[in-house]
């Protein structure tokens, strides 16, 4: 079960080298989140709409391995915006994807860029 | 201005700073810094943070311009290469040359390299700076690159185990190696080993005891270690942290006493043997020791400041080493003597195999001392435990119940934290007093929490004695009567009840309106249910209004279960059903594949629907006669009944008519927890009617109301409200009964608490809702009218639409379901795999 998560590793923006059209601004719902498919990930895509921010994570929470996150529920925590797992209420950070909970899982986290309509979900491979 | 010079630049000395500079008579004095890293100082403790995504500038333990700020001459990058005694001089590799009048040496120590041969190879790491993370994170990407799966780390101590999750935490699969036959020989006993072994193992962390590498295998990069036994461990890197050797360089070449096995030689002053040179820390060899953790090199940090500074205080005799830690997710704690037995003194263990926890009090002979203990798997009994250990308190008659708990009464055996004297040391990072915290509050210096964590640094090192601060600083603010307001989160400072008023008399719709006039940020996975459930109890607004601030199962109308999936329960009014209807649940069963199971309150529960399968389940289910169960939401579950007179020969009345009037009444309405209902037909109480929130037995002359009984957790039999009325008159008090709760109870409190904490008691909601003494009867009826009056199947305003059936796709981008979902057969049916980590 363990490599469920290996396919997960935060891509930071300066890295990605392949932005994929995940759908538009429409499809995805607003304050809450949505789940798309690329290749064999999960990811799960956030429209914070509130903040006008975009967030992406792996939708599988670390925690029970579960593809769940993005039916959870958004916030902020001091702030930064958040989710939480609907599972068991494990929260991470959606800008760094830290443990907001103190433990030692965490999730990772991929870049978000809208252009025109189309939301654009940055990988590396 | 005397000259104080500080010559090393990492916790402790970054800790003699600031202690320093917030005593009083400091404004005599420069100190000037001194570190040969070029950073300025950060927390080692919480290294392996930065492999998990902490930046360094996250492990800083300052912010860059608090040196300035605090008069502070920082310089980083510069080794100090000698010190002249006589000239109270030292050098730098720069070729300067400072005066001091006081030396305090922080250099802190190394790792330890075992003399193994082959460990100058490339690919073997030592883990202790943050260049040195750096340099093993891009040589793990170099040779994960060519296919490299397996790593090793030496040391089966505390720090050899971060390091494995570290390596870990860059892809690799790590292999503990370690002489000793057990993991933390210093803090674990061997079964405690033994059960920190397995729950390690589990998570694929290769554990290897007994073993002494005779070489490092490999022509120019490490390939392998050869263990004594000609066994190989075929690994690409290696990561030694097998121990510390103190920086002791300074105190050899300027001829300071230094022990046989490295350390400057320190008194209970923290001075070396030249009075006005101070060695703190891990390079400070003091009873012979030297002390790898903070709390002490903190502590001497304090001694050396106060030292200087003109006062006598002096270093304790002996120093705790208790830790209390979690180790790859494991909590392991170790205080006192863990291992001490002998004549005097007796060990109490208890092994949980089945859990994976370990728990060991040493007690001695007479009962009556706590001498020390092992903690492994759940250490939540740490902090009691310790605090009963170091102020010798007594124990309880039976010195097991501190790690089994009292099995009688519900009163805890580790005490209330009010009782410890006021000397006992809370936080033992920060040395931090239950006095001190206390006084903070009583004198009027702090208010709050937060401000008592500024004033006092309590919980900021390890975070472990949170808990007990937190309890301590609520009974400090009770104990000057001030009121301690149960707020709901960060986003609101408002009670539940406050805020069920702020939206009835601003009548907002909107849970971002109510934050944005009346809270902060963006809402929580706490707040946002809680004005969702308040926004469906005053206008009975179903959960498809608010899907947004749901919580999942409201969002989705159904139960969420263990893989993901969910479990659909639609409602069957007390449990009375159709052959027809029991036809059409099976037939869904079977044809989505779901596991089937008769629930306690008298319905049936279907698991194991996926959310593109939901709304479709719901058209057959509605399509033959069926609506929503309210399985999901803090709302009115069932009203489970007896067969009643029309069957029983016993039977009073008809309670299987009443009770699916009762439903029907109440169903849909959302409530602060779930409510759950009974109707007996006569006192053999066959529907355990005094078992729920709300119960009806038939009497002679009528019907007994018994209210706020539950099952669960707290089993609680409900009480006498009325007797022998009639079916209006039940209405008439329920409705007002369920309202005033609704309107009146904090999130998830049950109706059974809600009592329990309400002023006045039964006496007093008898005067409430029978009597009418505050005059709110006629409201809590027309409020109750207006949401019966407006029920709606939230399942069917789904499916008729389509914006509404968006959400029940698991990808947005494709019609695929999820492919994560795996199940294995059990008794006919199925069930998900089992979560086996």
């Amino acid at each position: 079960m363990e490599n469920v998560l290996d396919k997960y590793k935060t891509v930071a923006i300066a890295d990605v080298k392949i932005w994929f059209k995940a759908g538009t601004i429409k499809d995805f719902p607003s304050n809450r989140g949505g789940c798309i498919k690329y290749k064999d990930k999960q990811i799960a895509v956030f429209n914070f709409e509130r903040r006008n921010e975009w967030y992406a994570c792996q939708n599988a929470c670390p925690h029970k391995m579960e593809m769940v996150l993005s039916r959870g529920m958004t916030g902020s925590a001091d702030n930064v915006p958040k989710i939480a797992c609907p599972m068991h209420k494990k929260t991470f950070s959606l800008v760094d994807g830290s443990n907001l909970n103190g433990e030692d899982y965490s999730i990772a986290t991929y870049p978000v860029k809208i252009v025109e309509d189309e939301v654009m979900i940055g990988f590396v491979d | 201005m005397i000259k104080i010079i500080v010559v090393g630049n990492g916790m402790v000395g970054y800790k003699f700073c600031e202690k320093f500079i917030s005593k009083p008579g400091q404004e005599k004095y420069q100190i000037t810094v001194f570190g040969e890293e070029p950073r300025r100082a950060y927390d080692r403790v919480h290294l392996s943070e930065y492999f998990a995504g902490k930046s360094a500038d996250d492990l800083s333990m300052s912010t860059s311009n608090w040196y300035t700020e605090n008069n502070i001459i920082l310089n980083t990058s510069e080794l100090i290469t000698d010190i002249n005694r006589e000239d109270k001089t030292i050098h730098t590799h720069l070729e300067t040359t400072h005066t001091y009048d006081y030396l305090v040496l922080a250099t802190g120590s190394s790792a330890f390299v075992p003399p193994i041969k082959g460990v100058e190879k490339e690919g073997v790491f030592v883990y202790r700076t943050i260049e040195d993370l750096d340099a093993i994170m891009s040589y793990a990407k170099k040779i994960k690159a060519n296919g490299s799966t397996e790593a090793a780390v030496l040391g089966g101590g505390l720090l050899g185990l971060e390091a494995a999750k570290a390596v870990r935490d860059l892809g690799l699969n790590p292999h503990v190696v370690e002489f000793a036959p057990r993991l933390m020989p210093r803090q674990l006993d061997k079964a405690a080993s033994d059960m920190l072994q397995s729950k390690i193992e589990e998570l694929n962390i290769g554990i290897h005891l007994n073993k002494a590498t005779q070489y490092i295998d490999g022509a120019e990069s490490i390939t392998g270690m050869m263990f004594a036994e000609e066994e190989l461990l075929k690994v690409d890197m290696l990561v030694v942290s097998a121990g510390i050797k103190p920086r002791d360089e300074l105190g050899r070449v300027s001829g300071l006493e230094v022990g046989v096995r490295g350390g400057i030689v320190v008194n209970n002053k923290m001075q070396t043997s030249d009075p006005s040179i101070f060695a703190i820390g891990e390079v400070a060899l003091y009873n012979h020791m030297i002390y790898g953790l903070v709390a002490p090199g903190y502590e001497m940090a304090d001694v050396a400041a106060e030292q200087i500074l003109g006062s006598d205080k002096v270093m304790r005799d002996t120093i705790d080493m208790s830790t209390q830690l979690k180790l790859i997710g494991v909590e392991v704690a170790s205080f006192g003597d863990p291992f001490i037995e002998n004549e005097e003194v007796t060990a109490i263990i208890f092994e949980n195999k089945f859990n994976g926890t370990y728990k060991r009090i040493n007690v001695t002979k007479d009962g009556k001392t706590l001498l020390g203990g092992i903690l492994v798997g759940d250490s939540s009994d740490y902090n009691g435990l310790f605090q009963i250990y170091s102020n010798a308190m007594a124990l309880p008659p039976n010195p097991e119940d501190l790690i089994l708990g009292s099995r009688g009464g519900e009163t805890s055996t580790l005490g209330n934290a009010m009782d410890l004297p006021d000397t006992a040391v809370i936080c033992s990072c920060e040395n931090v007093t239950k006095g001190a915290i206390c006084c903070s509050i009583t004198d009027g210096t702090c208010e709050t929490l937060g401000d008592v964590v500024k004033l006092t640094k309590a919980t900021s090192g390890c975070g472990g004695c949170k808990p007990m601060v937190v309890d301590l600083v609520k009974a400090a603010q009770k104990s000057i009567g001030k009121e301690i307001k149960e707020t709901i989160c960060e986003h609101f400072h408002y009670t539940r009840q406050e805020l069920f008023d702020i939206v009835k008399i601003n009548k907002y719709t909107n849970f971002y309106e109510v934050v944005d006039h009346h809270g902060s940020g963006d809402g929580c996975e706490v707040c946002k249910p809680i004005v969702a459930s308040i926004f469906s109890s005053i206008y009975n607004d179903t959960a498809n209004k608010h899907v947004t601030t749901q919580d999942t199962n409201d969002r989705y109308l159904a139960n969420i279960q263990r893989n993901g999936t969910y479990s659909v329960v639609p409602r069957i009014a007390a449990g009375e059903i159709t052959p027809e209807k029991l036809v059409v649940i099976g037939e869904v069963a079977k044809q989505f594949g779901l596991y089937t199971k008769i629930t306690g309150a008298q319905r049936i529960d279907l698991f194991g629907a996926t959310l593109n399968d939901l709304p479709e389940i719901w058209r057959i289910l509605i399509d033959n006669g069926f609506e929503s169960g309210h399985a999901y939401g803090k709302s009115l579950r069932a009203v489970k009944s007896c067969v009643g007179n029309a069957w029983c020969r016993y039977g009073m009345d008809d309670s299987t008519t009443f009770a699916i009037e009762l439903e029907n009444r109440y169903k849909g309405i959302r409530s602060p927890h779930k409510l759950k209902g009974g109707v007996s037909a006569c006192i053999r109480e066959c529907a355990e009617a005094r078992g729920k929130d709300f119960g009806l037995i038939a009497v002679e002359g009528g019907w007994n109301l018994y209210i706020c009984g539950n099952g669960g957790a707290n089993p609680k039999h409900a009480v006498l409200l009325a007797e022998q009325i009639d079916k209006e008159t039940v209405f008439k008090y329920m409705d007002r009964f369920l309202m005033y709760y609704i309107r009146t109870a904090g999130p998830l409190v049950r109706t059974a608490t809600w009592l329990e904490k309400l002023d006045g008691g039964l006496d007093y909601l008898k005067e409430v809702i029978i009597h009418d003494r505050i005059g709110i009867c006629e409201t809590l009826e027309s409020e109750m009218e207006t949401l019966i009056g407006t029920y709606e199947c939230e399942w069917k305003q789904v499916l008729e639409k389509p914006r509404l059936m968006q959400r029940f796709s698991h990808f947005v981008n494709s019609e695929d379901k999820d492919d994560n979902i795996e199940y294995v057969p059990v008794r006919d049916q199925k069930m998900p795999k089992s979560w086996n980590f």
